[in-house]
């Protein structure tokens, strides 16, 4: 039927719904399973071959050597586009990604971090 | 008072009805549109040259970010352009996610334009309920991708994420649930008044000046041409799947709305397909870096119409061009001859019934200024120093750009 106001009644019905919304940050998502965020690194595996320097579309990461076979991985998070092609770049799983998205700062300059220091725990806290 | 056009009404390049910088220099006569100058170029962001200097796999991520709802669009017509040159036969898993994503992606564009139309004509509601249900669909891309837009599933060779049995479940789920909900937008789209009279018969074009002006996607389809890549040059997956192409023949912005809440419930039915007689097997194939000299056109058929993207290889591991256009370009030229003779009010909806990325489709562009004696052709070098120039006559020095440039890609 041809009538104006056809939205009246899901408009009516949703006054007594829960909002859309989430209240962020007292309420936080789960991030999917396959979400790319901060990286980690594995010292450990890595053995210097620098692909991941070479793929990465946005110049984010380095790899310094920092003694005989042992690498250091420095991310730039505010250049880093998040798109987790050093991952899957790295022959030796040397790299992988978590859920972590809060890392904003309010100084530019903590954005490049090592990831060698957090290379133990999943999920760093950001600065508070 | 004048006799010919009364007034100019610049809207744009920043303009509240605008989401992007555009401009559009309407001439006025009382109300009408006498004329209309669209003026591209505000937003140019050089991607195409930028996509030389990186390597293969760079630009797939860069040319991703070309646009932000249609992201998949451009990097699956990238890749595909890659691919051919490359010789590389995609496993056909790869083919069929890379459609499911191409829907699912269609699927939010379009919940995002119904929202964006909404807004335009002042019926607030159907954008706040239309982008509620959007974020059904933008879940399950983060889901199946792992993020919202930008998705990176893409990759030269195939496609980096597999999907299991239960994110299929949840996929199916949530398509019962945006189904039910299509079909109370239809109803509401073809039975509530004020959105039938706000539309029907603003923005015509006629089924004949919409092959004139090589009008593609939704805004060609509701003029009755029955033009989609999907079925006209099959890409992906889509030879194997059976859909309608949806076309319309009311000509005007009420037809396009037709069409794109219609062509919803095709991509539903695509996706189920598409899952039912998901193929076993790899989803890539690995892809030399050096990529053999030759060069390719890929066409796809984004939310908004045909894509075009050409890549030529010269056996480097950096293409030799890229030349992308977007499906903005090709509905721009529409959009002239549907403003003239219409009300200056008509002016956002027709402009938002295209579906327009400004930012997308936007190119480098010269004014030919024939009675200017001053102009004059300059190559890249003399354009390199009166750039240099410029700015240090404002204060800011670039004289050490290219090395501050390459320091900044770091020793790669």
């Amino acid at each position: 039927m041809i009538r104006p106001g056809k939205m009246i009644a899901e408009v009516l019905a949703s006054i007594f719904k829960k909002p859309a919304t989430n209240l962020y940050p007292a309420e936080k998502l789960d991030m999917p399973k396959k979400f790319r965020g901060k990286l980690i690194f594995h010292p450990d595996r890595c053995i210097g071959c620098k692909l991941c320097m070479k793929d990465c579309p946005s110049g984010a990461i380095t790899i310094n050597k920092i003694g005989d076979k042992q690498f250091e991985a420095v991310v730039d998070l505010g250049r880093c586009i998040y798109c987790a092609q050093c991952v899957y770049s790295c022959l030796k799983k040397a790299l992988e990604t978590t859920d972590n998205v809060e890392l904003a700062q309010l100084d530019s300059n903590k954005l490049k971090v090592s990831l060698n220091e957090n290379s133990n725990n999943s999920v760093d806290k950001p600065a508070e | 008072m004048h006799d010919s056009h009364d007034f100019k009404i610049p809207v744009g390049p920043q303009h509240p009805a605008l989401k992007e910088p555009e401009s559009f220099s309407l001439a006025l006569k009382g109300e009408k549109i006498m004329g209309v100058d669209i003026r591209l170029g505000y937003n140019h962001r050089g991607i195409e040259k930028a996509c030389e200097e990186r390597s293969y796999i760079q630009d797939v991520y860069l040319i991703e970010r070309i646009c932000g709802i249609c992201s998949h669009a451009h990097s699956t017509c990238f890749v595909q352009a890659v691919e051919e040159i490359a010789g590389l036969a995609v496993p056909r898993r790869a083919l069929y996610i890379r459609t499911l994503v191409a829907e699912l992606e269609r699927i939010h564009s379009h919940l995002l334009w119904l929202g964006v139309a909404g807004h335009e004509i002042g019926f607030d509601t159907l954008l706040m309920y239309a982008w509620r249900d959007r974020e059904i669909v933008m879940d399950i891309l983060a889901l199946l991708t792992g993020n919202r837009v930008n998705y990176g599933i893409n990759t030269i060779g195939g496609v980096r994420r597999d999907i299991d049995a239960d994110e299929i479940q949840q996929i199916l789920k949530a398509m019962d649930t945006l189904e039910e909900r299509t079909k109370y937008y239809i109803e509401v789209v073809t039975e509530e008044t004020t959105i039938i009279e706000r539309l029907a018969g603003v923005g015509v074009l006629s089924h004949d000046d919409a092959l004139r002006l090589d009008a593609v996607g939704p805004t060609a389809r509701a003029s009755e041409v029955k033009r989609d890549v999907r079925s006209d040059d099959p890409y992906a997956a889509y030879g194997e799947i059976p859909f309608n192409v949806i076309t319309d023949n009311h000509n005007d912005v009420y037809g396009r709305t037709v069409v794109r809440v219609k062509e919803l419930m095709e991509a539903y039915q695509i996706i189920r397909f598409a899952l039912k007689n998901l193929p076993e097997g790899p989803i890539e194939v690995k892809a030399p870096r050096k990529i053999p000299a030759g060069e390719a056109v890929s066409r796809y058929e984004a939310p908004r119409g045909e894509n075009v993207h050409y890549v030529k290889a010269n056996g480097t591991e950096n293409p030799e061009r890229v030349k992308v256009r977007a499906p903005t370009l090709a509905n721009v030229q529409a959009v002239k001859h549907m403003l003239k003779d219409r009300f200056l009010a008509d002016m956002s909806i027709v402009v938002a019934a295209i579906d327009p990325c400004f930012s997308c489709t936007d190119r480098l562009i010269s004014i030919k200024n024939l009675d200017n004696a001053d102009t004059k052709i300059i190559n890249w070098e003399e354009i390199h120093s009166y750039g240099i120039k410029w700015y240090a006559e404002r204060g800011v020095d670039f004289s050490d750009l290219n090395k501050r440039f390459a320091e900044r890609m770091g020793n790669r």
